[in-house]
């Protein structure tokens, strides 16, 4: 008696649970650089980002419920794999976004791959993770190195820059970067001259910068980033490079790099972005909150930043509309076969090697003279349609492009 | 035009002069550190944090204030000395008879406290600073362009070193410096006011990491983290230089940085390794430094 009682009781509880929408609980974890090179562009500016996006998608749908965690990985490929195996098994992670460091990301995703979870990649650039080290579990949401090459090398070709010199941060980011655009500079008619590879973290680029200027080429493009690409911009302007007629190609700039440069010194600069805060009304409203958020009034939010709401906001629609508890592939799958719609980043898609799609725009760093209020950077020169912004699926090497 | 291992000669030359460049901001930091080391025996890790304010300050002193290079190179020593000195009169001076290794937990502490409080409010990826208007530009020396600015960071680590050699090793104030450091007790009772000279010193120390924080503002990026990724190397220059030897951190400096320099022509991968396998090959050969008295 007391048995039946108790499963009549049960199954009085599951109908009343099927009669209201289907409470969904999801856990995101996002893995930063919280306190180095990258802090800034990636970090605690991406945990701001991630929490506005679950604001927003639950306050739209009161039935689901998200939890967000935060951690560092150090800019390291071992503490990244370390703490991505703790949130998968012992914190009952769903998903991982961020990760500005391709070393580390690259790791990651081999990760989330193998404990069939779901890893969006929003900070490293590395084209790889939807190229050769694809896998169904992986997501690269804003940008890559083969768009930065193509929207920045393409562009400084065509208006002369037809030789170029590199100055390349001696990691999986920064070959990544060289080999894609030399690649892009020479299918436009362009040549490479040579290169030089220095140590991340380099403080002193005058020795770099002196071989880039006798190698005489018309371009000397920097294939590295943060603090690395603002030493060789600073040293370049001094050094007198941009007077004596050679131009430089910051191949990875970010709002945060040009605002540490000084237009003074950044004026001038190329350089490629999916997404710029000053762009359109959405984006500014956008960044009014994630200041709040962010508790940084004079910060401006990368497109970095803009990729993880994005990417979280994609997610969270692909779970509701599975419901229950899918796997990795599961969700993959279904956020592929979705097109994305969001307030930052507009209509797109994502294509079968897990590369997101969506248009790259070609700035101008502005000149002091130009820029009327703080975070006021860049003149547009160009859009690149999502179609030709990124990598071909078939050109990617990626296995999971059916042929 | 001739060359060397395939290298033009005026390339050369060029990497040379740029050596002797980085050479003087090595020297510089490591000058402080061997002073500190020399005279209070305590490794001072908060060396590149210090050297981290120089250069905070500089850019604090012109947005808030408006003061230019100039008198920053003279004010930001004096404010970021200050607070060495209040770090070692509250927290250094009671470790002095424990081992090394507490000053340096101590310091290194220092270093993590003082640059998350720098990326707390200011971020990680810098700040704005540029050459001063009247170092602006630069001449052609027919291998090289040499902007005004590194020609003026050559001269002034230069002029610093030699006149802190000076006063330490030549004048009756050094005198009185290293005999207090030999045997305090003694000095003491010839009525020498010895904590006072070993503040007055931590607070040298700290303000030559400043003073060098505002040579490198210009020209590098003015970021929290700028000073982490610079003080191994020159604790490297201080062990091959011999610790707590003044000449030899001078002649360490500028000799390593040349060192760099080459490497960075010939094989650039290992600009940042050669100098660790030069001090371990040095520890090898003559543990106690270059430079160094053996114990």
């Amino acid at each position: 008696m007391k048995r039946l009682l108790s499963l009549t009781a049960l199954a009085v509880v599951l109908a009343a649970g099927s009669a209201q929408a289907q409470q969904l609980n999801v856990k995101i974890g996002v893995m930063s650089d919280m306190s180095s090179l990258y802090a800034d562009i990636g970090g605690p500016g991406s945990v701001a980002a991630a929490k506005l996006a679950v604001a927003d998608f639950t306050k739209a749908n009161p039935n689901v419920k998200v939890d967000l965690i935060s951690g560092d990985h150090q800019n390291k490929p071992d503490v990244g794999t370390q703490l991505a195996n703790q949130w998968f098994d012992v914190d009952k992670v769903d998903m991982i976004i961020d990760i500005p460091n391709s070393g580390v990301a690259l790791a990651v995703s081999q990760v989330a791959s193998q404990k069939n979870k779901l890893f969006i990649v929003s900070g490293a650039a590395a084209s790889d993770l939807t190229g050769p080290k694809c896998n169904a579990n992986t997501i690269h949401w804003s940008y890559d190195t083969w768009m930065l090459a193509n929207g920045t090398g393409a562009a400084m070709v065509k208006t002369g820059g037809d030789s170029w010199f590199f100055l390349t941060a001696d990691y999986a980011f920064g070959h990544a970067l060289e080999r894609d655009t030399a690649a892009a500079v020479e299918a436009n008619g362009g040549k490479v001259l040579g290169k030089v590879r220095h140590p991340l973290n380099t403080s002193d680029f005058s020795s770099f910068l002196l071989q880039a200027q006798s190698s005489k080429a018309k371009v000397i493009g920097l294939a590295n980033a943060g603090g690395d690409t603002i030493n060789s911009i600073k040293q370049a302007a001094e050094f007198g490079i941009v007077k004596g007629g050679q131009k430089l190609a910051g191949l990875l700039v970010f709002a945060s790099d040009v605002n540490a440069l000084g237009l003074q010194t950044a004026q001038g600069l190329t350089l490629t972005e999916t997404w710029y805060w000053d762009a359109n009304d959405n984006n500014r409203a956008w960044t009014k909150r994630w200041q709040a958020e962010r508790n940084a009034a004079g910060k401006f939010p990368t497109m970095i930043h803009a990729g993880v709401y994005s990417g979280i906001t994609h997610y969270l629609k692909a779970r509701v509309a599975l419901g229950g508890d899918p796997d990795g592939k599961a969700v993959t799958a279904k956020m592929k076969a979705t097109p994305t719609e969001d307030a930052l980043f507009g209509k797109g898609m994502i294509d079968e090697t897990g590369r997101k799609r969506h248009d790259a725009y070609l700035f101008e760093v502005k000149k002091p003279s130009e820029s009327k209020y703080p975070g006021d950077f860049y003149n547009l020169k160009a859009t690149i349609p999502a179609k030709d912004a990124f990598r071909q699926p078939k050109d990617s090497g990626c296995s999971l492009v059916k042929s | 035009m001739f060359e060397i291992f395939g290298i033009p000669s005026a390339a050369l030359f060029g990497q040379l002069l740029i050596g002797l460049i980085n050479g003087s901001f090595y020297a510089l930091l490591s000058l402080g550190l061997a002073v500190i080391f020399g005279m209070l025996n305590v490794i001072n890790f908060a060396h590149c944090a210090q050297y981290m304010m120089g250069a905070f300050a500089a850019f604090l002193l012109l947005n808030l204030t408006g003061l230019g290079y100039w008198t920053a190179l003279i004010v930001a020593p004096i404010l970021v000395g200050i607070f060495g000195i209040i770090i070692e009169r509250s927290l250094l001076q009671w470790l002095y008879k424990l081992d090394h290794l507490y000053g340096l937990l101590l310091t290194f502490g220092l270093v993590l406290i003082i640059e998350g409080i720098a990326r707390n409010y200011y971020g990680s990826a810098g700040l704005p600073y540029t050459v001063p208007e009247s170092l602006q530009g630069g001449r052609n020396l027919g291998f090289m362009f040499l902007p005004n600015y590194r020609a003026w960071v050559i001269a002034a680590s230069l002029g610093v070193c030699l006149a802190t050699w000076f006063v330490i090793e030549r004048t009756k104030l050094g005198s009185y410096l290293r005999a207090a450091t030999e045997n305090p007790t003694l000095v003491r009772a010839f009525g020498i006011n010895v904590p006072l000279m070993i503040t007055l010193t931590y607070g040298f120390g700290v303000a030559l990491a400043a003073f060098a924080g505002v040579m490198a503002a210009p020209i590098y990026n003015v970021s929290p983290q700028m000073g982490s990724s610079l003080i191994i190397v020159v604790f490297a220059v201080v062990v091959i230089g011999g610790m707590g030897s003044i000449l030899g951190a001078i002649v360490t400096g500028f000799g390593l940085g040349i060192i760099e320099g080459l490497t960075k022509v010939f094989f650039p991968e290992a600009s940042n390794t050669v100098i660790f396998v030069i001090m371990a090959i040095v520890l090898l050969v003559r543990p106690a430094g270059l430079f160094g008295r053996r114990a």
